[in-house]
């Protein structure tokens, strides 16, 4: 196992018990397989973080392989769907958490719909998040900016010398590598779609976009003036330009620390990671391992968990792997299907509950219980079974993640009513697996469960 | 940009469609329909209220809503939220006042919805684009501008005075980014931090601390325009499809689980936590949301027959059929809380149609304005109908307009200033500003602003609702008034 050397800024000192391993499962993955708290809170803070930023080997993917519900293997480029449901496995068996969970952060920064393309170019372009999850963000940003998804996205395909298309251009540094109006201005767009000229690509009949390539007589080769430089630039000086550019380090620090920590970046860490971030020539894995050890990860507010990794934390939770296909349109209810975020600025992850969503997630929730459902004549845990019992049982099922004192007293609650509630001695089997599938049914709808 | 465009035409991007498909399966799930290409799994619908008495929805007024909780009430306890709808219901005046937000997603191209057709500017800057003359109808307020044929229904309702057009709305030094733009008219002041919408900040100050609904995002999720620093709001999606079920639990049973997850949401929707807070809220919310709208939902005891959404409704008016955007349906679902005395005081709703049309814009303008102006027309007429027109005042707006120039790609660029209408029977029917010459475009090529829409916030804040702009609106002293209702 690796050892993290030191941090730029500093680190939590205080206690690592399952409390603390389960915050960081959840923020730096998809949420504990039961048993994982108790692992990492053994193996501590540096050894846990590690085992999360430097996982050894190649990704394996544990477990039962996915299928449909009639026992089809998924066919993610072929099926509508199937490319939710195929990424989302490899986020509930991946033994590699955080590379998945970085793949995703990537996929909300760079946000790209398959509404403009189509579900082979978006897991294309899915593998380039994951081989640059923990890498270096100037090679992933050259890697983006030419890639097919992208291009037909934000319309760099259409992007040529006779007729500039500023869409990329503008998204380049208001979304990926600046921030809204830090350091440019509309003719710095302007210039920098000239600069991202002449890419293009085919079109087949049985394919749709093929062959994307750089053209150079599509590419406008003139002198531009961007961010204040000024030179016949291409493509790769556009890149070059926006990472290197002052307002970058920071804009980068910011953002990414907003996806892991709920406490605000204080700006003495900001200036440390910035320093780091540059130091390092834009490598992400320090950054990475500097947040995941900061006191405020630990000590700061809770962050309200994506409903995605929400979703699969509760098929780890529950050792289930993916057997229907309708995780696809279930996502959809509880506002984040991959491959398809809401706009270019990707997913709003200060707002993920409302009344709609929150209705959504039960929804998922139904599904996941799905062949789990008591009934029958049989009441496995015995008639004796009473309410603080149940609930024992109900929490074992989603793997033992302990709630607080309010959700379970709310829960024991409910399994009295329930208990009371039975008139005849003939519902008694009824009742308790109707008491048994309600309390499953409302530990993963708990602010606990929701948020980490 | 002096040379000729590329004479080769890029093909109109091949997508899969996988939202609307999604949609469509959203819709098949809500009405108990099998989804698409997947089987249906008989383990989904268990919907909530199974076991308990249904009334039939009637129109007319609070004693639909009053019927309905007396349904509802049988056996239960109602939670603290669900008295407040009752009482707002029964406090609301008939008469009172409905503001609907609808947002047109990315940017509409004010040069195609009004064109000035004849202008030979116009062609040379739309060469592929322009909307031939004679093509729509002629605009009353200034003949040299032609309605894109595709706003018929719109232009018919213009020409019956029930629409004001704000040809070059925007605001001063205009943000071409979607989403700093956006958020300005959403919060209704130039100000990125600002977390709280326009309408959230009136709701704030005027609402009620129990009842969700006056406040109510049509988008399937919360619409930042009535997003409220303190008092509840909720979101659906179509009042019809608000399905909350747990699965395998049934009777009275299913009843007690829904309530405990909303009692839990109770107790902590004032946790020091915001992400606790959140999901509190929203769980507490629920509860009334579904007791509200029980006699809207589809349940498996009548879903062998599928329900008439005509019937339900009890609607005459004929609204248009779309697979890609539920607009039609969730105006139609408005139309009928309303006439139901659901106390609603602002809707927000978006267009799940994009016109961020960078490329192939004709296609995309055509099908979503046809869509947007003969869904808003139904909505006029279903109001109509039922004689609640009165109440209802309905404000269209975009983030901004398009660049004058189109781009090379069949499409136009970010621009500045953008149309906006205001529809209903009380409007000020006409023109307010004029449309912005193009031999007189700002710097980079757009559309000189002339009216601010804070002032239009303003005016609407004391004319239609009677209350202080100055207190919602930063600065509002500073923007000038205008007419809106006749």
């Amino acid at each position: 196992m690796s050892v993290l050397g030191p941090s730029p800024t500093p680190i939590y000192q205080g206690p690592f018990t399952e409390e603390q391993a389960t915050r960081l499962l959840w923020r730096a993955g998809f949420g504990p397989r039961p048993g994982d708290a108790e692992r990492f809170a053994k193996l501590g803070l540096q050894a846990s973080v590690a085992a999360l930023t430097r996982p050894q080997g190649r990704a394996q993917l544990v477990g039962t392989a996915p299928h449909d519900d009639k026992g089809r293997p998924l066919d993610p480029i072929n099926v509508w769907g199937d490319d939710h449901c195929w990424w989302l496995d490899r986020m509930v068996r991946s033994n590699h958490p955080l590379v998945e969970r970085m793949t995703l952060v990537w996929h909300s920064w760079f946000a790209t719909s398959e509404e403009a393309s189509n579900a082979r170019l978006m897991i294309n372009q899915n593998w380039t998040f994951r081989r640059h999850a923990l890498g270096n963000f100037k090679q992933l940003l050259t890697d983006v900016t030419v890639d097919p998804a992208m291009l037909l996205w934000l319309n760099g395909n259409t992007n040529n010398r006779y007729s500039p298309n500023e869409n990329y251009g503008r998204e380049m540094f208001e979304l990926f590598t600046l921030g809204q109006g830090r350091g440019y201005d509309q003719d710095d767009v302007h210039q920098n779609a000239r600069a991202l000229t002449g890419w293009t690509n085919d079109w087949s009949d049985t394919r749709g976009a093929v062959n994307f390539r750089f053209e150079s007589k599509l590419h406008d080769d003139g002198v531009k003036r961007i961010l204040g430089h000024s030179g016949r630039f291409g493509w790769r000086d556009s890149v070059n330009l926006a990472v290197h550019h002052h307002a970058h380090p920071s804009f980068f620090v910011q953002k990414l620390w907003g996806y892991f920590v709920g406490a605000e970046l204080p700006r003495r860490t900001a200036g440390e990671l910035e320093a780091a971030y540059v130091r390092s020539g834009f490598e992400i894995r320090p950054i990475i391992e500097a947040v995941l050890r900061h006191p405020l990860f630990y000590e700061g507010p809770r962050l309200v968990t994506p409903p995605i990794v929400w979703t699969a934390g509760m098929l780890r939770a529950s050792s289930q792997s993916i057997i229907t296909a309708d995780w696809a349109w279930i996502a959809s209810l509880t506002g984040q299907v991959l491959f398809q975020p809401p706009n270019v600025a990707g997913w709003n992850y200060t707002q993920w509950l409302d009344t709609s969503r929150w209705a959504g997630r039960l929804q998922a929730v139904n599904t996941a219980l799905g062949k789990n459902t008591l009934q029958g004549k049989k009441y496995p845990f015995g008639l004796e079974e009473n309410p603080s019992d149940a609930y024992d049982h109900a929490i074992a099922f989603w793997g033992g993640q302990p709630l607080s004192d309010l959700a379970r007293e709310n829960l024991l609650e409910l399994g009295r009513r329930i208990q009371h509630g039975q008139n005849q001695k003939w519902e008694q089997v009824e009742f308790r697996n109707l008491r048994q599938n309600a309390l499953r049914a409302l530990i993963p709808m708990t602010p606990d469960w929701m948020t980490a | 940009m002096s040379d000729s465009p590329d004479p080769r035409t890029p093909r109109p991007v091949n997508h899969c469609d996988g939202f609307a498909r999604s949609q469509a399966i959203r819709r098949a799930l809500a009405s108990g329909v099998r989804p698409v290409e997947r089987e249906w799994d008989s383990r989904m619908p268990i919907p909530a209220g199974v076991g308990i008495d249904r009334r039939r929805f009637i129109a007319g007024a609070v004693g639909g809503l009053a019927l309905v909780y007396g349904a509802g009430r049988a056996g239960l306890t109602d939670g603290m939220l669900g008295d407040g709808i009752a009482r707002a219901a029964a406090l609301q005046p008939a008469t009172s006042p409905i503001l609907v937000s609808l947002f047109l997603q990315g940017g509409l191209d004010s040069l195609s919805l009004l064109a000035p057709a004849g202008d030979p500017t116009y062609a040379k800057l739309r060469p592929t684009l322009a909307v031939a003359p004679g093509s729509g109808g002629q605009f009353r307020e200034d003949t040299s501008l032609t309605w894109h044929p595709s706003a018929q229904s719109i232009a018919n309702l213009h020409n019956a005075g029930k629409v004001l057009v704000f040809p070059g709305i925007g605001y001063a030094g205009e943000d071409m980014s979607h989403f700093t733009s956006r958020h300005y008219w959403e919060v209704g002041t130039t100000d990125a931090s600002l977390t709280t919408g326009w309408l959230g900040r009136y709701l704030d100050l005027t609402g009620d601390p129990t009842n969700p609904f006056q406040g109510l995002s049509l988008d399937g999720q919360m619409n930042p325009t009535i997003a409220t620093a303190r008092n509840p709001v909720a979101a659906i999606d179509q009042p019809d499809n608000f399905a909350v079920w747990v699965n395998g639990v049934w009777g009275n049973v299913q009843e007690w689980t829904l309530e405990s997850a909303s009692s839990l949401g109770d107790r902590q929707r004032n946790h020091h936590d915001p992400a606790v807070r959140q999901v509190a809220s929203a769980a507490s919310e629920v509860g009334v949301v579904r007791r509200t709208l029980k006699p809207w939902s589809k349940d498996q005891s009548n879903s062998s027959s599928e329900i008439d959404p005509g019937a339900i409704y009890g609607s005459s008016a004929i609204y248009p059929s779309s697979t890609d955007d539920d607009l039609p349906a969730r105006l139609a679902g408005l139309a009928s809380m309303i006439a139901a005395g659901v106390p609603l005081k602002c809707v927000a709703l978006s267009t799940n149609v994009q016109f961020d049309t960078h490329s192939s814009q004709a296609q995309t303008f055509d099908t979503g304005v046809k869509l947007v102006s003969d869904s808003l027309a139904a909505f006029q007429a279903d109001l109509e109908a039922r004689g609640i027109d009165n109440r209802v005042l309905v404000h269209v707006w975009s983030e901004f307009g398009r660049r004058a120039l189109e781009n090379g790609s069949d499409g136009t660029d970010h621009g500045a200033a953008g149309t906006s209408l205001l529809i209903g029977s009380r409007v000020n029917g006409g023109m307010i500003g004029e449309f912005p010459a193009l031999d007189r475009l700002d710097v980079n090529g757009n559309q000189v602003v002339n009216v601010d829409f804070r002032g239009v916030y303003a005016s609407l804040l004391e004319q239609w609702f009677d209350h202080d702009a100055g207190a919602i609106i930063p600065a509002a002293a500073r923007f000038p008034r205008y007419q809106l209702l006749s």
